[in-house]
């Protein structure tokens, strides 16, 4: 295929879907299957061939809308309407709501408001096929301006016209670290090298985050043209999907996509007949956290033990098999696209101070609305949980947010009105990380969070460093106790003075920033630390508070003995 | 060969280009304490006890793998860092079952030697005390997990120097543990050479000859230059 015959098959698909009297989009990613998706579409597959003699419908398996705990989510498309939005679908509910809608009386049971702020508050940049097209289908890629980019960067840039593209744009790597990604690409392509890689790091594996599943669910087309271009603005031949080993569905799609992307001569040999060439294979995670690390990434990838080596020499001058690498998180190239496409001044022109473009939030925890979410960089958290996300449930207060997954920290309520951009949060002691925003209500104890996390650091540390590997269990103990109530000030100390070992000496970043969400927690609620273990009381109500320290056993021994008192009463 | 000049706790020293920083220091007489490093073996920076401050940058740097480099400004003993070795050696003590009273290696260990030399005279936090197993499968030697600190020397040494790869690390974290191929009872291994170099090298009572019994277990710590210096002059 070249550049027109991919122009030309995309107006004959526009045609067609134009001219298809009703189009119904049942969201199948994991949330919504998980809310009986697939018993939704079968449903109105029925329904659909029940009128199929009268009017033709399509029913599509699309990828994540959004609003996950509303699901499962029906939209109804037809020509000269407006999408309708249903909600909490049943079979039967969604049969009688299609067969309303070809009937042209269309039910409002369960209908989503068209001006819910949840959506309409949004900017769709990186998401916006999310939810809209079958994700297993080529086509509807294609019709939605699929390989546009990829063909306009091979027709119309040079590799480093598509490098300083990207490093005009402003964008910044979206997996956490927030390193400039045209700099990366730069750095990679002028790199000696025989052979260079692209990486995409789909390994997503903070709690309560998934944003890299549903974009690799929803859109997988979109994350290859990303690497593609990739490949191409660096020199690169091959490519790696590193999918975490959870991801099931996500590692499928992937497949399937780079399979048809192949086929249809958009991938492989001589890209779209030009002299370029990109291969990508899909490697999948075995179900460790620190794979996550870029070099535990490349270990990973190349069968070794997933485990951090020291950087430098970072990847993009020794990376995998020792050959130069760029590495990016899948939603840093789901922002490729549109940067070639619509060129870099609309991304440039959305987000604040050095943060530009769009973020994807999974927005999770005590929070009305539940889902993936993309905002502009530098929306306050106020616009986030209580527009978006609809507020707290049970007019609860908003106690904090949790970003950046074991690496990141919390935000009290005093920074509602602060901007998300890298650099705010970073201030206010955690990090955008990869994308995942715990939401706390007062009904949440902080302790019991941080002892959360640290337990699961402590179960993912790889054990190669000992401060990470020794020190991880000792800070778990200790928020333990404060937690069951046997804990001392000195353990206090102690637990502070490890915070700032692990930060200093670890090997790798997961190690390095295993004691933010302690910091951040002792940083703004240091009192209800105090009150775990001055007042031996947990204010939110959580801990169990059933043991007491042993020194205060000790003591109590001590005075009994001093009052004479110690003759065999029972302790 | 090129020489850089850099300066270690305010000396002015010399190295060769290429070479780390814990090297020029030793070749300086400057002691930076380290278990996994080892000369001869690639450095592995997991110890974190060789943490030297760099003047500029703002991170704390790993001598055994950090490059000399031309004007560097290198402090090595600051309070700062003696305390975090004094924290890590801690954290090491407490992770297993250290008591030097009934071990092998007493009075020839060196984590037994850098806690003394560190002046670590109690330990701040819980002890772990794992009920681990011993492997005593070998004929000649034994692998007692409680002593092991996981510096992985044995495994680099046996992949390395031997070349037979008998050693790996199993788990993860807390729960990692030295296995022979691929988690076999040592004396079931069919890959091990039985040459007894990872014995020579274990900086604790981990692994020991076996009839040693308190204190008995002398390590030859020159028995790796030996064999190196040995593969150079019969040019393998």
């Amino acid at each position: 295929m070249n550049q027109q015959r991919l122009q030309e098959r995309v107006r004959q698909l526009r045609e067609q879907q134009s001219t298809n009297p009703c189009r119904v989009l049942v969201c199948c990613s994991s949330p919504c299957l998980s809310a009986g998706a697939g018993a939704v579409k079968s449903a109105l597959e029925a329904v659909a061939a029940e009128h199929s003699g009268r009017v033709s419908v399509e029913v599509t398996a699309t990828g994540c809308l959004g609003p996950c705990s509303r699901g499962p989510l029906v939209t109804v498309r037809r020509p000269g309407h407006a999408d309708a939005v249903y909600e909490r679908m049943t079979p039967e509910l969604a049969g009688k709501i299609l067969a309303g809608h070809l009937t042209e009386t269309p039910p409002a049971d369960n209908l989503l408001p068209a001006d819910l702020p949840f959506l309409a508050r949004q900017t769709r940049i990186v998401l916006e096929n999310c939810g809209r097209i079958d994700p297993e289908n080529l086509d509807h890629y294609l019709a939605a301006d699929g390989y546009a980019a990829l063909a306009r960067a091979l027709h119309d840039f040079s590799p480093e016209g598509v490098c300083a593209a990207v490093e005009q744009s402003g964008l910044r790597g979206r997996g956490g670290g927030g390193y400039p990604t045209g700099l990366k690409w730069q750095l990679l392509r002028k790199a000696a090298g025989q052979r260079k890689f692209v990486v995409a790091n789909g390994d997503e594996g903070d709690p309560g985050a998934f944003m890299d599943r549903a974009l690799m669910e929803s859109d997988p087309h979109r994350i290859i043209e990303g690497m593609a271009i990739a490949g191409y603005a660096t020199g690169a031949a091959q490519g790696y999907v590193y999918v975490r080993g959870e991801y099931p569905m996500a590692a499928r799609r992937m497949h399937k996509a780079i399979r048809d992307a192949e086929r249809a001569g958009l991938l492989g040999m001589r890209i779209l007949d030009s002299p370029f060439s990109f291969r990508i294979d899909v490697r999948l995670g075995a179900g460790a956290f620190v794979c996550g690390e870029e070099t535990a990434l490349m270990a990973s990838i190349m069968g070794r033990r997933g485990q951090p080596v020291p950087r430098p020499p970072y990847p993009a001058e020794h990376g995998l098999w020792g050959e130069p690498t760029v590495i990016n998180n899948v939603e840093t190239f789901g922002n490729i696209p549109p940067i070639i496409r619509n060129g870099p001044e609309q991304l440039a022109a959305i987000g604040t101070g050095r943060s530009r473009g769009t973020k994807i939030f999974a927005l999770c925890g005590e929070v009305i609305e539940n889902g993936l979410i993309e905002v502009p960089m530098g929306t306050t958290l106020r616009e986030i949980v209580f527009a978006i996300g609809g507020g707290i449930p049970g007019g609860a207060a908003f106690k904090a947010a949790q970003t950046g997954g074991p690496s990141g920290g919390c935000i009290a309520a005093q920074h509602l009105d602060a901007s998300m951009d890298y650099e705010n949060l970073q201030a206010l002691g955690s990090i955008m990380g990869s994308g995942g925003l715990i939401i706390m209500s007062e009904k949440t104890c902080m302790v019991d969070v941080a002892r959360f996390f640290m337990d699961f650091c402590m179960d993912e540390s790889c054990g190669k460093c000992s401060p990470c590997r020794a020190g991880t269990v000792q800070m778990y103990r200790f928020l333990d106790r404060v937690s069951n109530g046997s804990a001392t000030e000195r353990g206090l100390v102690h637990l502070e003075e490890l915070c700032r070992l692990m930060k200093e000496t670890s090997l790798c970043g997961l190690g390095a920033s295993a004691p933010n969400p302690v910091l951040s927690t002792l940083r703004y609620f240091r009192d209800e630390y105090l009150a775990h273990i001055r007042e031996h009381r947990c204010p939110a109500g959580v801990c169990r508070m059933t043991e007491v320290p042993v020194t205060l056993l000790a003591d109590e021994l001590m005075q009994r003995i001093a009052a004479g008192r110690l003759d065999g009463e029972a302790f | 060969m090129s020489v850089v000049t850099l300066y270690i706790n305010d000396r002015l020293v010399s190295g060769r280009v290429g070479q780390t920083l814990l090297k020029v220091a030793r070749e300086n007489g400057i002691e930076i304490p380290t278990l996994c490093y080892l000369e001869g073996l690639e450095p592995w920076g997991g110890c974190r006890l060789c943490m030297v401050e760099v003047e500029g940058q703002g991170k704390l740097q790993a001598a055994c793998l950090t490059e000399a480099r031309e004007g560097l400004a290198v402090h090595t003993d600051s309070e700062r860092l003696l305390a975090w070795r004094r924290m890590i050696v801690e954290l090491l003590l407490a992770e297993r079952n250290h008591t030097c009273a009934v071990c092998v290696v007493n009075g020839h260990c060196e984590l037994q030697a850098l806690a003394a030399k560190l002046g670590v005279d109690h330990v701040r936090y819980d002890y772990l005390h794992p009920a681990l197993a011993m492997d005593v499968s070998q004929e000649r030697f034994g692998l007692d997990h409680n002593r092991c600190i996981l510096c992985t020397r044995c495994v680099r040494t046996c992949s390395e120097i031997e070349g037979a790869c008998t050693w790996a690390i199993s788990g993860r974290g807390i729960t990692s543990r030295v296995t022979a191929d691929l988690d076999r009872p040592w004396g079931k291994s069919t890959t091990c050479t039985d040459c007894g170099k990872c014995v020579q090298m274990c900086p604790t009572g981990a692994l020991y000859k076996k009839g040693a019994t308190v204190g008995e277990m002398v390590r030859e710590k020159t028995h790796l230059q030996q064999v190196m210096e040995r593969r150079q002059r019969s040019g393998k």
